[in-house]
């Protein structure tokens, strides 16, 4: 099996050459895209029935070597994010438009497809990687790829993507800082061995301190988030499902696994805390003031990464040894965080994905401008609708599974503060989710549009053919997303048994 | 595992897959998106009616799916659950062929309109059919979801109005309803429903009743808002700018009837009654049942619009299931049980002839109802069966349910109650009697022509199940004696299931 580890970072990577050199680059992207996904589902099926693969290429064994391991955890998202990419790269190829505007050099648009599979061979090589160094190396080609991949949104995306690339290098930097530190008081760079070979004490701490602020700079968590709405919303339409679904969940499963192998910080997890209920109470707030639709869709994410970061203080009583309760408590946080983590994927994708058809559709960002258009793309309106559903945790979806069995860590262990949260959070995401509903079902001005209860006994009404509906393409994959999104809820238990596998013994794995 | 199992399943799929094709259809496949609704809802009623000799026999087919690790998803056929279950499909079946006449001429969106119809039909068969705690959340919010698009059909401002209050009343609702739901499994595991409550839940009574008690308000509070109980009811009458199907299916069978169904459960079939009492949440149950009883009605006497005059009343009604079921008596809770379908049936004979007044003649405020009898005979004949029902004159529906309610609260031990089943019939009769003897009797105001009538008075597609519900509604109580009537079935799902 370690030859399908192997191949699921290599084929991304020979794709994302191949795009660049060939001629064919939709085809090549989709059919990488596609055979990626094969090897997901071989490798969560194998991890599901036989327990975590590792190995390690060239012989280079740890404690210096380059260590691969797929757990339950990089085979749930690495399924999650090989699925998406095939759904957002099917998009792109029916609307040349969500790669970049027309307006840009015919080069931009062409280098779409090789930076896409780019990032999702850093993606993937995140989440394989069992050594500190190669995990750096792949934040950073991660980085890399999202960065230029916000960069195809034209001239007002350059601002936003330089930002958001000093921010990324700051967070990288600091994480390459606590990897030294670690490796100079340990000479290993395999988490585990090191984990073992640290004793508690200010060098742990400052390794712990530093790897956690740097991988939430990349992950966006409120107050060091400001990059991430300005980067996701400018960026074209077939980028920002990237970005929002995958790319931020990278770092995010770089820090859970430093933090439960470090053994957690009692202190920081108090901060951590109260700095997730602010990102989802201030991403909540915002999305519901947005003007522009694709900054709504943005600030969801901003909320989503808090509930994100709920599973870090969930998690530490149980890996500073706790009693049987707090066991239990993580292993429930653990399943529900993966959960919402996948169903946030999932549907931020679709969101973003119908959210960019929409502006298409209606001729502007602005939510306000939005009437009508559920009329004109119902499949899209459909789409959003639904990803909505799940964001919001509203049953029946994946992201409803995630928040019960959150829900029943938090009252198992009598934090009061995470069910809250998790409520006050899901009413702020339906909320902003049935703004933009009703802005879509709106009639739209004068003169734009057919009035309510016309006889549709004649379908094109006069002035109804001038404006623009959506192409098949973009209105399948979107659907298809959040169509996924929701049905994964039933019989979802064995996601729930496969992010579990090879989790760190303090979660009960 | 025998084939009538499965049958829980093909009875959400009788609506599911209509709903689903429904919504990919385009607009003009009028025929083919008809045949698919009234195929889903005769299936469905088929069903129903195949699955009533097993559960007498006492088999109570049952599918279960995992949902998180040790929590199950259940769908299992109980009496209750059955009987539930043929009311919603009978008046689903109705309510298509309605729907299909009164969107005829005037629609817009109606594939919209017809998928998302039968997706509600999905969530209320869900929650009749629901086994445990979960699957109920799961279908109730299902249901919340699935009206929002029917409530703002028609896209005007007052209409999104509408149904954004319709959302953030259900909303909140729903979210107390689940922290209850996931708190009370926290505590004992997940909660299965059961005849005299579940014995988890008995044992927790025993062990921890303050908990308990504070979980079971939390579940009975979030219902309530479904359930339209004062203070909580402001959504329903906000929600009449729906097209009038849609006021009908909320009304008699899906969203208030899911609210009131979902008390019973948790007070009969989580709680059981016994516990129910020792915890002490019936008598303010009562309370909250009566209130709302009398508010309703002394809300209703001052609407002019029909269709608001008929919330208010719905609001009023629906509590008798409320108040039945908070009696510690069997023929209380019979009376209350047996309402959900008396209730169903002269609610939706009501609203269907409020739409048919406003469709064909435009007639939308009870001060515009001067003499429309001689103009809409048969359509004023069945508001009047309904409104007379709804007032508790024999022999129609509405007094069998009073006569057991006002028999349970004696045998309960509280007499007061009868005083305000009778202030409520008073106020019944003093805002249902004056629009009858208006449509009947009234002299049409100077100015107010009403078209001449050309042919039939309305479309029979409108027409027909108004009728066939007022039948119902005299057929229900003049054959309430018989066996599989409503009241001998909710006599046997009391008698024999939740009686101590």
């Amino acid at each position: 099996m370690g030859d399908v580890v192997l191949a699921s970072l290599l084929l991304p990577l020979a794709g994302a050459v191949a795009a660049a050199v060939a001629p064919a680059r939709r085809t090549v992207a989709v059919v990488t895209a596609a055979g990626q996904t094969v090897l997901a589902v071989v490798l969560a099926v194998t991890v599901l029935r036989d327990g975590p693969v590792a190995t390690a290429p060239g012989g280079w064994e740890p404690p210096l070597g380059i260590a691969l391991r797929v757990d339950g955890v990089a085979a749930a998202v690495g399924l999650l994010a090989a699925v998406v990419v095939t759904a957002v790269l099917a998009h792109a190829c029916a609307s040349p438009a969500s790669t970049g505007p027309a307006t840009e050099p015919a080069a931009g648009r062409s280098a779409y497809w090789p930076l896409t599979l780019l990032t999702l061979a850093g993606l993937q090589a995140v989440l394989v990687a069992a050594d500190l160094f190669t995990t750096y190396v792949a934040l950073e080609l991660l980085t890399l790829g999202a960065v230029a991949l916000v960069a195809l949104g034209g001239r007002g995306a350059y601002g936003p993507a330089l930002r958001y690339l000093c921010l990324a290098v700051l967070g990288s930097f600091a994480f390459l800082v606590a990897v030294a530190l670690v490796y100079a008081r340990t000479g290993t760079l395999t988490l585990d061995l090191a984990a073992a070979a640290l004793p508690p004490g200010p060098a742990l701490t400052t390794a712990l301190g530093l790897a956690t602020v740097g991988l939430l700079v990349k992950s966006a968590l409120f107050p060091l988030h400001a990059w991430l709405p300005d980067a996701h919303a400018a960026a074209p339409t077939a980028v920002s499902p990237l970005l929002s679904a995958l790319v931020v969940k990278g770092s995010f499963v770089v820090l859970l696994r430093v933090w439960t192998a470090l053994g957690g910080d009692a202190a920081l997890a108090s901060v951590l805390a109260v700095l997730a209920t602010g990102a989802v109470a201030w991403g909540g707030v915002l999305a519901l003031r947005a003007a522009a639709l694709k900054r709504v869709v943005a600030y969801s994410t901003v909320a989503q990464v808090g509930y994100l970061v709920l599973l870090l203080p969930l998690v530490t009583p149980a890996l500073a040894g706790g009693d049987g309760v707090a066991v239990d408590v993580a292993r429930t946080a653990w399943q529900g965080v993966l959960l919402v983590l996948l169903a946030h994927g999932l549907a931020k994708a679709a969101m973003f994905l119908a959210a960019g058809t929409l502006v298409g559709v209606a001729g502007s960002g602005r939510v306000a401008d939005l009437g009508g258009t559920a009329a004109r793309a119902p499949v899209v309106v459909t789409a959003y609708a639904l990803a909505g559903v799940c964001l919001a945790g509203l049953p029946p979806s994946l992201g409803f599974v995630g928040k019960w069995a959150l829900l029943d860590a938090a009252l198992t262990g009598g934090r009061w503060w995470v069910v809250a949260v998790l409520l006050g959070g899901g009413l702020l995401t339906a909320a902003a989710t049935a703004r933009v509903l009703a802005a879509t079902l709106r009639e739209p001005g004068p003169g734009d549009g057919p009035p309510p209860g016309t006889p549709h006994g004649r379908e094109e009404a006069p002035g109804a053919t001038a404006l623009p509906t959506p192409r098949a393409g973009e209105r399948w994959p979107a659907l298809a997303l959040a169509l996924l999104a929701v049905v994964t809820c039933v019989g979802s238990a064995w996601l729930a048994d496969l992010v579990l596998v090879g989790a760190p013994p303090g979660v009960g794995g | 595992m025998t084939w009538t199992a499965w049958i829980p399943v093909l009875v959400l799929l009788t609506s599911l897959v209509p709903a689903v094709v429904i919504l990919l259809l385009p607009e003009r496949r009028e025929r083919l998106r008809t045949a698919l609704s009234l195929a889903g809802a005769a299936a469905k009623v088929a069903l129903v009616v195949a699955l009533v000799g097993p559960v007498v026999d006492g088999r109570r087919p049952e599918v279960r799916v995992p949902f998180l690790p040790d929590v199950d998803l259940v769908l299992r056929v109980e009496p209750f659950s059955l009987y539930f279950l043929g009311l919603s499909a009978f008046l689903w079946l109705v309510t298509t062929v309605y729907a299909v006449g009164y969107l005829r001429d005037h629609g817009h969106h109606r594939s919209r309109f017809f998928g998302f119809f039968s997706l509600c039909v999905v969530a209320t068969s869900g929650v009749a059919l629901s086994g445990n705690l979960v699957t109920f959340v799961v279908f109730y919010e299902l249901l919340t979801l699935a009206t929002y698009p029917l409530v703002a059909h028609d896209q005007t401002p007052a209409a999104l109005r509408g149904a954004r209050t319709y959302l953030h009343y259900t909303l909140v609702g729903g979210v107390a309803l689940l922290l209850g739901a996931v708190w009370l499994t926290v505590l004992i595991g997940p909660v299965e429903f059961a005849d005299r409550g579940s014995p988890a839940v008995a044992a927790l009574a025993a062990s921890d009743p303050g908990t308990l008690r504070l979980v079971v308000a939390l579940m009975l509070g979030g219902l309530a808002v479904k359930a339209a109980l004062v203070p909580v009811h402001g959504w329903l009458p906000k929600a009449m700018v729906a097209p009038a199907p849609v006021s009908a299916l909320l009304h008699a069978v899906a969203v208030v009837k899911a609210g009131v169904f979902g008390i019973v459960l948790v007070v009969d079939m989580v709680l059981g009654v016994q516990v129910a009492e020792d915890l002490g949440v019936l008598l303010p149950l009562t309370v909250v049942a009566c209130v709302t009883i009398l508010w309703g009605s002394v809300r209703a006497l001052a609407q002019d619009g029909l269709k608001a005059r008929l919330a208010y009343s719905t609001v009023s009604q629906v509590s008798y299931v409320v108040l039945g079921v908070s009696l510690v008596s069997a023929t209380g809770m019979t009376g209350g049980v047996v309402h959900i379908v008396h209730q169903g049936l002269m609610k939706i004979t009501l609203f269907f002839c409020a739409g048919l007044l406003a469709q064909t003649l435009g007639l939308t405020r009870v001060s515009q109802l001067a003499g429309v009898g001689r103009r809409m005979p048969l359509t004023c004949a069945a508001f009047t069966v309904g409104a007379l029902g709804m007032i508790g004159i024999p022999p129609v529906a509405g007094f069998v349910t009073k006569w057991w309610l006002g028999l349970g609260a004696l045998d309960a031990g509280e007499p007061w109650v009868l005083a305000v089943l009778v202030t409520s019939s008073l106020l019944n009769a003093a805002y249902f009697l004056p629009v009858v003897a208006r449509m009947w009797w009234g002299k049409a105001e100077a100015g107010a022509v009403l078209p001449r009538p050309v042919g039939p008075e309305a479309p029979w597609t409108m027409v027909t199940p108004a009728l066939v519900t007022a039948g119902c509604s005299i057929a229900v109580a003049l054959g309430a004696g018989l066996a599989f009537s409503p009241l001998s079935m909710a006599r046997v799902i009391v008698e024999e299931g939740w009686w101590p």
